[in-house]
């Protein structure tokens, strides 16, 4: 039984926003009670549309905002109670990769410099000790050992996403965020930066939490699965689990609208009109209700909870009756 | 005859003793009613062939070509003025990313009805009747009050069915989708991918798609051209070469697509970038990549050459299943 790095229990963040002088602020609930269990050494994938919270999310985890309400435990520390020493420790455990290698990394300093950084602020290691762990590093992501005095403006996207995914793991990180790693990649290096990936799991036992809108590459990376929409969670459960039948129609319509290459991949197409509602004014009831093809009265009434259901959860209604 | 006829186009940006390639020896041809999808990873020329088409290129890139004719008429040699009267009328284009296509300071009404009175010389009522029908065809909600809303106002979706409904008010012969779908969201494709197909069959117009996606050309192409560093390596028939590509590019590309590893904890890739300005090979484009490379891929460049289910641009093409060694 692997460890449990991470836990997050109705994870909330909210939003005010200014609806102009002398109006009242309105609130955006971003991320609306999430909760989730990390392993190490497991990759659990964050999938959902533009604005359903994912980033939001990835923002709490790294530490970068408090959560509104709601309890953290990263690596068995309550960060609610956690002291600015402790906050200070915990920030080195969970590391990010972010979605654009062009503008993650500092345009004026040098490769070996920023990688080194890291180890700067939270090792007392000498800069002859620092200059080693870089270069083997380095070397571990595939780059050459004279690419340390160079510039990110002189690589190539899929290095620069190498040499993101190295300074996240300069400290030996046990969470990794990787937030849509690889969108900004052609596919053939795409499938350079997935092997990276995976090949640095398998080493250091890191646990990823792996944001993505792309269903194939989720297929291929995940071992859990969490479907959201505007800030809540829809469905959760391990990734063959979902994949052989998703329950939930949001998920179903996922993953029907996923292109594919080959003909027998391709499932049935369940059509959803509309689009993400504004997370200001959200629908009543179910989020989902106003775009599902199954949606009833009780729908635009009662807010649906995460049941269990063929071993995952899933929230919405009429889960059993749709796919019966 | 074809609509669309392109043979041997070659673009060259830069100075002319050391220039750069972008696109060297295409051939393509579209046939009205057709949906041709061209795919490429970044910097393999897909955009540059469709902006020296439409003549975007004035002054920038060097065109030199031995066809370029649409429905008849000769893009090489056509004077401006004449172009003009062909591009956005007869043919349309629409981009990757529509909320930087559309002109922020007027509404979206306005930018519909300029081309059908530029195009189509439609005046008062009947403009905006026009421009109503145009805004529904695209089925975008409340298309009457949207008239009058500009396009901060307008998600990703309805920016991009809004330059839909700009690049179809003249009932164009051949439409370029550049892209159109990669700055949205997967339920988002699937709407408008749908709606251009719709709209393709309902006016038997030609669509020419030009993507990185190789899923989408999959689903919705007859025909697809593969490019790599501004070549055509492989053509066919849709499902035909994704099922048997014979182009060791075509392959592996394919084979990288997680969807093609199921299963499997590695997926298949293919080694090194795309070769820049300065380490273009003198051979084989892909020889530096190819793990079929042999002597004289190293040394030739080959040409295109067509085979029973399209052509292909290799001297060992991969009509057998070989393992890569």
């Amino acid at each position: 039984m692997s460890q449990t790095v991470l836990q997050a229990r109705d994870l909330t963040r909210h939003y005010e926003v200014s609806q102009g002088f002398m109006k009242p602020k309105a609130v955006v609930k971003a991320l609306n009670g999430v909760s989730f269990e990390l392993k190490a050494g497991k990759t659990l994938a964050v999938v959902g549309e533009s604005g359903c919270g994912k980033s939001t999310l990835a923002r709490q985890l790294t530490l970068i905002e408090a959560p509104t309400a709601g309890s953290l435990v990263l690596d068995g520390v309550d960060i609610a109670h956690a002291g600015k020493a402790e906050l200070k420790a915990l920030r080195s455990k969970v590391q990010m990769v972010f979605q654009n290698p062009y503008a993650s990394l500092n345009p004026r300093q040098k490769v070996g410099d920023q990688l080194g950084e890291p180890l700067l602020i939270n090792t007392k290691l000498t800069a002859k000790e620092r200059e080693d762990k870089v270069k083997a590093m380095m070397k571990r992501v595939g780059l050459r050992p004279e690419h340390y005095y160079r510039y990110p403006h002189m690589f190539s996207g899929g290095q620069r996403q190498r040499i993101a995914i190295a300074r996240a793991m300069m400290l030996q990180p046990q969470i990794v965020i990787a937030d849509e790693p690889t969108s900004a990649l052609d596919v053939s290096i795409q499938a350079q930066v997935l092997n990276l990936f995976m090949d640095l799991q398998e080493e250091f036992n890191t646990a990823y939490v792996f944001i993505s809108h792309n269903l194939a590459v989720v297929e291929h990376v995940a071992d859990d699965l969490m479907v959201m929409y505007l800030g809540r969670a829809v469905e959760v459960g391990s990734k063959e689990t979902i994949y052989a039948r998703p329950l939930h129609p949001y998920t179903q319509a996922l993953l029907s609208a996923t292109p594919s290459i080959y003909p027998e991949d391709r499932s049935i197409k369940i059509k959803i009109h509309g689009e993400l509602p504004s997370p200001l004014n959200p629908p009543s009831g179910c989020a989902f209700h106003k775009r599902c093809p199954y949606a009833t009265e009780l729908c635009g009434r009662e807010v649906p909870q995460l049941r269990t259901l063929e071993g995952r959860e899933v929230a919405c209604h009429h889960a059993e009756t749709i796919n019966a | 005859m074809s609509l669309l006829q392109i043979k041997n186009l070659s673009v060259e940006f830069g100075s002319e003793k050391n220039p750069f390639r972008a696109v060297e020896g295409l051939d393509l041809s579209v046939d009205q009613g057709e949906i041709v999808g061209i795919v490429g990873e970044s910097g393999s020329g897909k955009s540059v062939t469709m902006m020296a088409m439409m003549g975007l290129l004035e002054g920038q890139g060097r065109i030199v070509a031995d066809e370029l004719t649409f429905d008849g008429k000769n893009l090489l040699t056509i004077s401006a003025r004449e172009r003009r009267k062909i591009v956005g009328k007869d043919i349309a284009m629409i981009f990757q990313d529509p909320m930087t296509s559309l002109n922020p300071s007027y509404t979206v009404g306005y930018q519909i009805m300029e081309v059908l009175k530029v195009h189509q010389g439609l005046r008062g009522a009947e403009l905006r009747a026009r421009a109503l029908e145009l805004m529904e065809l695209v089925e975008i909600p409340a298309a009457k009050t949207r008239l009058e809303a500009y396009p901060h106002q307008l998600s990703g979706g309805m920016s991009q069915r809004v330059m839909i409904a700009v690049a179809l008010a003249c009932n164009p012969k051949l439409l370029i989708a550049d892209e159109p779908t990669t700055a949205l969201d997967v339920t988002i494709q699937a709407q408008i991918m749908d709606l251009l197909v719709n709209l393709q069959k309902e006016r038997n117009m030609a669509l020419l798609m030009i993507t990185h996606d190789l899923a989408v050309i999959a689903e919705v192409a007859h025909r697809v051209a593969v490019m790599y560093a501004g070549q055509v390596a492989e053509e066919g028939s849709v499902p035909q070469l994704f099922r048997h590509p014979v182009h060791p590019y075509t392959q592996a590309l394919l084979s990288s697509i997680p969807e093609h590893s199921k299963g499997a904890r590695r997926l298949v890739t293919l080694p090194g970038i795309v070769p820049g300005q300065y380490d273009r090979p003198s051979g084989c484009l892909l020889s530096p990549r190819c793990p079929y490379a042999q002597e004289r891929c190293r040394n030739e460049r080959p040409g295109i050459t067509a085979h029973e289910h399209g052509a292909v641009r290799c001297f060992y093409p991969l009509f057998e299943k070989k393992e890569a060694p």
